[in-house]
């Protein structure tokens, strides 16, 4: 299990009566079509949880990084064989060209074997990129840092 | 049965077809979200002048808006799979970015927005996107030209992204904070279409004749319109003097130099190519677009505007 609060998606809770909630989220990528998931999940959560009156706010800054997924969402997103994201990189000051493939060291999920290849650097959304794992011949996911 | 596969009543939120057996009304706008800036801080800061903010969020909006529009176009049309699924990552990044600068334009002068009719859900950004004509739109010309082949998407998005990004590292240091957390999430996004797109244009230019010789002819082709992105527009002026946008020409040398980069990596020289001019001096800031937008436009637009008040 993934939780936003794990993802670093979740920013916020505060209780503000008895039966009033307000939540932040962050998007993860400016068009995240999912947010709108997430919010009806949280309403929904929430007012099973008795709260009458629930606000979900978006949070835009500061930006959502892959830094803030925790180390039990970085556990959990291996469990369902995601390779997790490195530390994002400085976003700071201009940011340099990058002609070759992004190396990382990146273990497949599936064998844990080091011998991994990029695909692509966008996968089945926004936030992942396509690796193969030359050992096993599984193709996987990876989380994108940034 | 695989033990992630729930079966229970409480969870059948996490079942994709929950949706179909609730009434479930959904806008046929807007992803839900009634406003994308809910909770952000968007009040305007002490010396900005909120006409001129808007203007200026419209133009970055609508230069993202219909550029992702192009990029969506090679949906299910790319070479391979792995770059249809890259460009068509790089459109919604896009709009996401149009949708934020758009609701950003209406929520600092809502005259902005068109007028709807009556019962409309349209939120103000699909309002905007939507119910504008060609003329109002405030995008450069280089956005809306109409695609060619691979090699043009692939010059297409480095030369955008280039640019754009070169704009957008400044303006993480906007005085206004609805735009700032804009630039500061848009640039992580931009470095990755501008690598993506520069590694192409190597591979292209340093691939087989027949790549090269069709490279060289998309960058022919777009870089008569590549000095417009750098012509200071009196709203960019405006806006960069109160602190709240950039001017797009100071940032030209800096674009210019990664562009180089990727030029002399490749081994392909600057093309030799005179600028397009605008229609008595007036380009796609101004509202003056070529006959492109207006097709695109039609299209995109066409659904919105057959059914102003749908639901689903």
């Amino acid at each position: 299990m993934l939780t936003l609060a794990d993802l670093g998606v979740l920013r916020d809770v505060d209780v503000v009566g008895d039966s009033h909630v307000v939540v932040d989220i962050t998007p993860t990528y400016s068009g995240c079509p999912a947010m709108a998931a997430m919010r009806d999940d949280l309403v929904r959560e929430l007012q099973a949880a008795g709260f009458d009156r629930v606000e979900v706010r978006v949070s835009l800054h500061p930006a959502w990084t892959t830094d803030w997924i925790t180390p039990a969402g970085r556990a959990a997103l291996l469990a369902a064989g995601i390779s997790p994201p490195g530390p994002a990189p400085s976003t700071h000051g201009p940011i340099p060209l990058t002609l070759l493939p992004t190396a990382r060291q990146v273990r497949c999920p599936q064998c844990d074997s080091p011998a991994t290849e990029l695909v692509s650097e966008f996968g089945s959304t926004s936030c992942k990129a396509q690796y193969r794992c030359t050992t096993c011949l599984e193709p996987f996911d990876h989380l994108k840092e940034i | 049965m695989p033990d992630h596969v729930h079966t229970s009543a409480e969870d059948e939120h996490d079942s994709a077809y929950a949706g179909l057996l609730v009434n479930d009304a959904h806008w046929a706008f807007g992803t839900d979200f009634e406003d994308p800036l809910a909770g952000v801080d968007t009040t305007i800061p002490e010396g900005i002048d909120a006409p001129t903010l808007a203007a200026y969020a419209l133009m970055l909006g609508d230069d993202s808006l219909v550029m992702s529009h192009r990029i969506a176009e090679w949906t299910s049309n790319a070479p391979d799979l792995e770059d249809d699924i890259a460009l068509s990552n790089i459109a919604l990044d896009l709009l996401g970015q149009s949708r934020l600068l758009l609701a950003r334009a209406a929520k600092a002068d809502d005259s902005v927005v068109p007028a709807l009719p009556e019962g409309s859900p349209a939120p103000p950004e699909d309002a905007l996107a939507f119910f504008r004509e060609a003329h109002e739109f405030r995008n450069v010309r280089f956005a809306e030209v109409v695609n060619g082949d691979f090699a043009e998407a692939t010059v297409r998005v480095l030369l955008f992204s280039v640019w754009r990004l070169a704009v957008w590292e400044r303006l993480r240091a906007s005085t206004d904070h609805v735009l700032s957390a804009v630039a500061v999430k848009g640039v992580k996004e931009l470095t990755y279409h501008r690598d993506y797109a520069a590694r192409w244009f190597v591979t292209l230019a340093q691939g087989t004749e027949e790549s090269r010789s069709r490279l060289l002819a998309a960058l022919d082709e777009l870089w008569p319109l590549w000095p417009e992105l750098f012509d200071t527009h009196p709203v960019e002026a405006a806006a960069a003097a109160s602190g709240v946008g950039v001017d797009p020409a100071t940032v030209r040398e800096a674009a210019e130099a990664v562009l180089d980069q990727v030029l002399t990596a490749a081994d392909v020289p600057r093309p030799e190519v005179a600028r397009r001019s605008g229609v008595l001096g007036r380009t796609g800031r101004d509202g003056m677009h070529g006959e492109a937008l207006s097709r695109m436009l039609a299209e995109m637009q066409s659904v919105a505007r057959a059914h102003p008040r749908g639901q689903w």
